[in-house]
């Protein structure tokens, strides 16, 4: 079977959710191999073997972790030299992007972004303008390099051989031209990632303050949930901006996107009209948020919202 | 210093997007064209720079004729001068194709920073600036929520999903510039007429030594086979809150196993 590559997304070794949906997908279209990158692969073998990854090249070399972007590139590019790929699946992250579009440009072949779905003959879907298109594409040139946005897939293990190789790279003077001297960590609590999470329970213009954030974030914290939040909101500087949802902030698909206190204009529904299962919760009963709710409830967040978190609790015992 | 801010015009924010059924291309024809609005954002840090640094910013974009607006846009907003790459040849190029003409226009050029917004609001790809860093063989500085120049260095605080990496270079270096680094001047009056009379040198893909087969729908590396509008949202449950929301959204939710 083709072999494909899968960019492993991890943090000192510690799998993402999305390397084992990319996995699961490239196992429906040929036989993934593992490429790691950085620190801590041994506690990343098990994990990448048990979903699939025949191969699991590892470059830890200490330079490749200095730079951003650029030393990822070029493990890939030596890679698909070296193992003619049918094709490199990577996480459509911001930084995953970033790697695919300097790997196309090295290896002068197509790149597909924020692809959905993935079908015979690296046939990608992707979903367009705020999920309101779906589009059918295809890599025409070179080995198609796509990524593929978190949350696309179930992950569903099935073993691989799980065979480490190790990779030496020579890092070239351009990929070492602008350097990492710190990596910050600023305070999300436990919540999951926005991108990532299952859940995403988000407030807007209608959460009126930063304080009557305390209500989303609850209900969040209930559900083990990401916490996001409209345009509306994160400009009346009532939540980080990092959080925004929308077309100029991220675009999730979590399994479940609870909306409260957002009117759902088109810059909003962009970031999350794709997500499985939506539920509202809004005063204006003629919110355009409410064509997209598989379950709405029109009334006052501030009553709805506590009234679900203390059900949840209960629930949960 | 002397600064490149490349800059695209998008659809507006707002309004519908459709593809075209003839070419599979984005319509752009039948919607008001706007500056890509994470664009503004980087002017607005390309001109902050340049003031700081006693330094020029040249607008590049590369679009059809309706650009130009975009690119008065971006001059009145006090940009010093523009280059507009405008060729039928390019319409429907790839991220590949784009990166390989912007390129070509930067290149020998002497830019120390090269600025972009993270994305433009129609593809919203977020490949191009790393692809024209990849291509120039220079710094790649993206997705920066902070920008600092002293002299031939460069630092940014670069968006992560735990919070953000300090990166640092020196020039020359493409940067990325993420929403809310800064707050976009509206062009004053006086900028809008000054606009009028600034240099705007207009090239074309034979100007920069690029061949039409490289480019455009012709050159094009990936391809759309198909498309279609997405299968209209099954209408929900919608309810009045009578006292009981929160238990009723409780029991969707338990019916549907997330609890």
């Amino acid at each position: 079977m083709a072999e494909i590559l899968v960019l492993v997304e991890h943090v000192d070794g510690a799998v993402k959710k999305v390397t084992l949906e990319l996995l699961t997908l490239a196992r429906s279209v040929g036989e993934p191999s593992a490429v790691f990158v950085g620190n801590g692969a041994d506690n990343a073998l098990a994990t990448l073997a048990e979903y699939g990854a025949a191969n699991i090249y590892v470059a830890s070399d200490a330079e490749v972790e200095k730079y951003p972007v650029a030393p990822t590139a070029e493990v890939l590019a030596q890679l698909v030299g070296a193992k003619s790929p049918a094709a490199v699946l990577i996480p459509s992250t911001a930084e995953g992007k970033e790697v695919a579009g300097r790997l196309a440009v090295k290896l002068n072949s197509g790149v597909i972004t924020d692809a959905v779905g993935l079908v015979d003959d690296f046939q990608a879907t992707q979903s367009i303008f705020g999920g309101n298109v779906i589009v059918a594409s295809k890599v025409k040139t070179g080995t198609p390099i796509i990524t593929v946005r978190p949350n696309s897939t179930a992950p569903e293990a099935a073993a691989g051989a799980g065979t480490r190789e190790d990779v030496t790279i020579e890092l070239s003077e351009a990929a070492k031209k602008a350097t990492i001297n710190n990596k910050v960590e600023e305070k999300q609590g436990a919540r999951p990632e926005l991108a990532e999470a299952a859940i995403v329970v988000s407030g807007g213009r209608g959460v009126g303050g930063a304080e009557g954030f305390e209500v989303v974030e609850a209900l969040a914290d209930s559900l083990g949930a990401a916490v996001g939040a409209s345009r509306a909101a994160t400009d009346a500087g009532w939540y980080p901006h990092q959080y925004q949802v929308g077309q100029t902030g991220k675009t999730v698909s979590p399994q479940l996107y609870i909306a409260n206190g957002i009117s759902g204009a088109i810059q909003h529904r962009a970031g999350m009209q794709t997500s499985k299962t939506i539920v509202v919760v809004n005063k204006d009963p003629e919110a355009p948020i409410f064509e997209l709710a598989d379950y709405g409830v029109v009334g006052d967040l501030f009553n709805v919202v506590p009234q679900l978190t203390e059900e949840i609790g209960k629930r949960k015992g | 210093m002397k600064i490149a801010v490349c800059v695209k015009q998008v659809p507006d924010t707002w309004a519908e997007k459709k593809l075209d059924a003839s070419d599979k291309t984005l319509d752009r024809a039948s919607v008001d064209g706007v500056l890509n609005e994470l664009d503004e954002y980087a002017v607005e840090e390309a001109l902050q720079i340049a003031e700081a640094n006693s330094g020029e910013v040249v607008v590049v974009s590369m679009g059809p004729d309706k650009a130009t607006e975009t690119v008065r846009k971006a001059l009145s907003m006090g940009a010093d001068s523009a280059i507009h790459l405008n060729d039928d040849a390019l319409k429907g190029s790839c991220a590949l194709g784009t990166s390989l003409a912007l390129s070509k226009v930067l290149e020998g050029r002497d830019f120390d920073l090269i600025i972009f917004g993270s994305e433009s609001t129609d593809a919203r790809m977020s490949v191009v600036p790393a692809m024209v860093a990849e291509r120039l063989g220079v710094a790649q500085l993206t997705f920066a929520r902070k920008v600092e120049v002293d002299g031939s260095d460069v630092k940014i605080e670069r968006i992560t999903d735990y919070g953000y990496d300090e990166v640092s270079a020196s020039t020359p270096a493409v940067i990325s510039v993420v929403e809310k680094i800064n707050e976009p001047r509206y062009p004053s009056f006086k900028g809008i007429m000054a606009a009028k009379k600034k240099t705007v040198e207009t090239l074309t893909i034979a100007d920069i030594g690029v061949d039409a087969g490289d480019v455009g729908l012709a050159g094009a590396t990936s391809e759309v086979l198909s498309f279609e509008d997405a299968p209209p949202r099954a209408a929900g449950t919608i309810v009045t809150d009578e006292g009981n929301g929160g238990v009723q959204i409780a029991d969707y939710l338990s019916a549907q196993k997330f609890i």
